[in-house]
């Protein structure tokens, strides 16, 4: 009995033993780095607001027209003629023959066609011309995030190449280009991007449609130099390595170690700058609209939406009509903000300092 | 150090001059300069000539816009430029730098008071945050400093001449004094008084827009510090959380702050375009947004050339701080 009972014991100790095993196998499992940062990047409940935030202006944007298209039947250039009356009052006082002082007041009607107040039809009222402003914010919405994402690419892929390039091969190569991305660093953003907006659109040959690519086209060439110092800065840190060292010695061609070896380890610094980038861009891109210098009229961007509150044109929209410049404002901030609590979350994220 | 000095002085120099060079092709490729804008009506009206029109611009040196002449009217530009003359302002009737002059000292104030305001409430908003990192205070005050930052100038302009000129009504909505007010010639205080009211909002304006940055500035740098060994070993030896703070820590934060707002403080020179436009003042970044949209191409380049040059002067005061700083860095 006693015997048997050891037995037992031990078989049962045994047991234990292997159920410990398939336990830690179980609760300890191999996480890929990508899951690792997406989990970090999940903890924090900023990033999760600035997810939500994107998600919402891409679905507003994208999907909004449409649904109105779809619905409704009509795009952003669809005049509505919303007669309403508007009253003007004036007064004035005199004295009259018996002493007593008078008040006089004159009544005219208006018959008005546009600017029409928010109501069922139209969620936000319409504008100075009789646009819908709810779809123009969304047509408005699509213009900011293609400029922005197409000029994000391209300032991260000319940054990638000739950061590559100056940090890989250094000596005159890294000297010529560093002096270019200096050159191009100190000019003025905003002015410079006035002067070349400007020249765009007086040029006859432009059809006005085309002046959105120019401006594309303008804001890469401000912006690339940021792209191409981390890439530099980064690469100059990685050649040294081991790792380098024996892709070198393996004889994998220049390029491929270059573009195969050294960049991916960029990546997690480009992801964030582009990330935050993005809002950078957008805003660039809302102040031209802003001055006339953007996207061309009929069509519509967030910055041309607030651009009539403009004092300067009359105080009227600015004073009475909220309803046609500030959703566009707040559309700005939370797009913009939305990157940045992004890119802030991805940056914590991908550094492995980062506890909490 | 002098070596340094040097090398980074000359590589300025060289940086300047391709920038000017940059500016200068892009500004006379503009299409629609100023003779065509002042002339457009007097042609139309049959009051001038195109032959007329040509022989202004002959006069004005924007006939030539081969790549040759271009080349020819940059090269006198800068030698007047380097003597000194930076030409006539076309739109303004008056030389550059005297315009210059004349409108930069405005801006220059308000963007020093903001300057100011912005250290004063982001420096010790961003220590309060780090020290109490992800409590319910750091993640209201990021988030308003984030949102600051996100807030395109005209917008936030065009929100508080809303609330405060219009519905309100305490503040005036442009411009830098009140036009409708006669002030006689000696009532200095009064004109000072009138002036200051009417750069609250723009001050206000500047002040939000960068208060966020400074704020996650000085953040994200006390973090660091107050991450490492030596801050540990401070609590370990029972020093009072206060002296920690600010004078273990906050002390090697300086470091980085001091040498940011060094760098900044040329640009304050520069002018804050929009938010000039906005409020109608008239200080350098509203002269400049004017005169490049009617072409006037003497004053762009000498604008642009002066905010190259302050930017390249920042990049250096910086340098330079950060040697006085930080007395481990020996630069070579």
């Amino acid at each position: 009995m006693a015997l048997e009972t050891e037995k037992n014991k031990n078989l049962n100790y045994s047991d234990m033993s292997e159920q410990v095993e398939t336990d830690l196998e179980q609760n300890f499992r191999v996480i890929s780095p990508g899951r690792m940062v997406a989990k970090r990047f999940f903890k924090s409940k900023l990033s999760i607001v600035g997810l939500i935030m994107i998600i919402f202006v891409f679905l507003f944007s994208f999907v909004g027209p449409l649904i109105i298209d779809a619905t409704w039947g009509y795009k952003e250039t669809q005049v509505f003629r919303i007669e309403r009356n508007s009253d003007m009052v004036s007064s004035a006082q005199f004295n009259g023959p018996d002493g007593k002082q008078y008040t006089y007041y004159d009544k005219s009607q208006t018959l008005v066609l546009f600017k029409a107040p928010p109501s069922a039809d139209h969620w936000l009222g319409t504008d100075t011309s009789g646009f819908d402003i709810l779809t123009r914010l969304m047509y408005g919405g699509r213009i900011s995030l293609t400029i922005s994402f197409i000029v994000i690419f391209l300032e991260t892929f000319i940054g990638i190449v000739l950061g590559g390039l100056a940090g890989y091969f250094g000596k005159w190569v890294d000297q010529v280009i560093m002096r270019i991305v200096d050159i191009f660093a100190c000019l003025p953003g905003l002015p410079i991007l006035l002067i070349l907006s400007a020249t765009i659109s007086s040029i006859e040959g432009i059809p006005t449609e085309h002046r959105i690519y120019y401006l594309m086209a303008f804001l890469t060439l401000m912006g690339w130099t940021g792209v191409a110092r981390i890439v530099r800065g980064q690469i100059l840190m990685l050649r040294e390595q081991e790792y380098m060292m024996a892709a070198e010695t393996t004889g994998i061609k220049v390029i491929n170690r270059i573009f195969r070896h050294l960049i991916p380890n960029t990546m997690p610094q480009l992801i964030v700058s582009a990330t935050l980038g993005l809002g950078g861009v957008i805003l660039y891109e809302s102040t031209l609209s802003y001055l006339g210098l953007g996207v061309p009229f009929p069509r519509a961007a967030w910055g041309s939406m607030i651009a009539l509150a403009d004092p300067s044109k009359g105080q009227e929209i600015l004073a009475n009509y909220p309803n046609m410049w500030v959703p566009a404002g707040v559309l700005i901030v939370i797009t913009v903000l939305g990157f940045s609590f992004i890119g802030d979350g991805l940056r914590d994220a991908f550094d492995p300092r980062m506890k909490r | 150090m002098w070596k340094y000095l040097l090398k980074r002085i000359a590589l300025a120099l060289l940086i300047l001059f391709g920038v000017s060079a940059l500016i200068y092709l892009l500004s006379m490729l503009m299409p629609a300069d100023y003779i065509d804008n002042q002339t457009a009506a007097a042609v139309q009206s049959g009051a001038m000539t195109l032959e007329d029109v040509q022989h202004l611009k002959k006069l004005y040196g924007l006939a030539d816009k081969s790549f040759g002449g271009i080349v020819n009217s940059y090269l006198t530009w800068l030698k007047s430029t380097l003597s000194g003359d930076l030409g006539f302002s076309f739109l303004y009737g008056k030389p550059v730098t005297k315009v210059l002059s004349e409108y930069i000292w405005i801006s220059f104030i308000v963007a020093f008071i903001s300057y100011i305001l912005e250290i004063m409430i982001g420096i010790p908003m961003g220590i309060k945050a780090s020290v109490n990192q992800y409590s319910a205070y750091d993640y209201t005050v990021s988030v308003f400093a984030m949102m600051g930052t996100a807030l395109p100038s005209f917008f936030l302009a065009a929100l508080l001449m809303n609330v405060f000129a219009i519905k309100l009504g305490v503040l005036p909505l442009q411009g830098l004094t009140t036009a409708t007010k006669l002030f006689s010639p000696d009532a200095h205080f009064q004109i000072f008084l009138d002036k200051a009211w009417h750069l609250v909002m723009p001050i206000t304006v500047l002040t939000l827009l960068g208060v966020g940055g400074i704020m996650k500035f000085t953040r994200t740098n006390m973090l660091e510090v107050l991450n490492s060994d030596y801050i540990r070993t401070a609590r370990a030896k029972g020093l009072s959380e206060r002296t920690v703070i600010y004078k273990h820590a906050f002390r090697n934060t300086m470091i980085p702050l001091v040498t940011t707002l060094s760098g900044m403080l040329p640009g304050l020179f520069g002018g804050a375009m929009i938010t000039e436009t906005v409020f109608a003042i008239p200080g350098i970044g509203y002269m400049a947004l004017r005169a490049t949209q009617q072409g006037d191409i003497p004053f762009i380049m000498g604008y642009n050339m002066f905010l190259s040059i302050l930017t390249v002067l920042g990049m250096l005061i910086s340098d330079i701080m950060y040697m006085v700083v930080d007395p481990r860095v020996k630069l070579s």
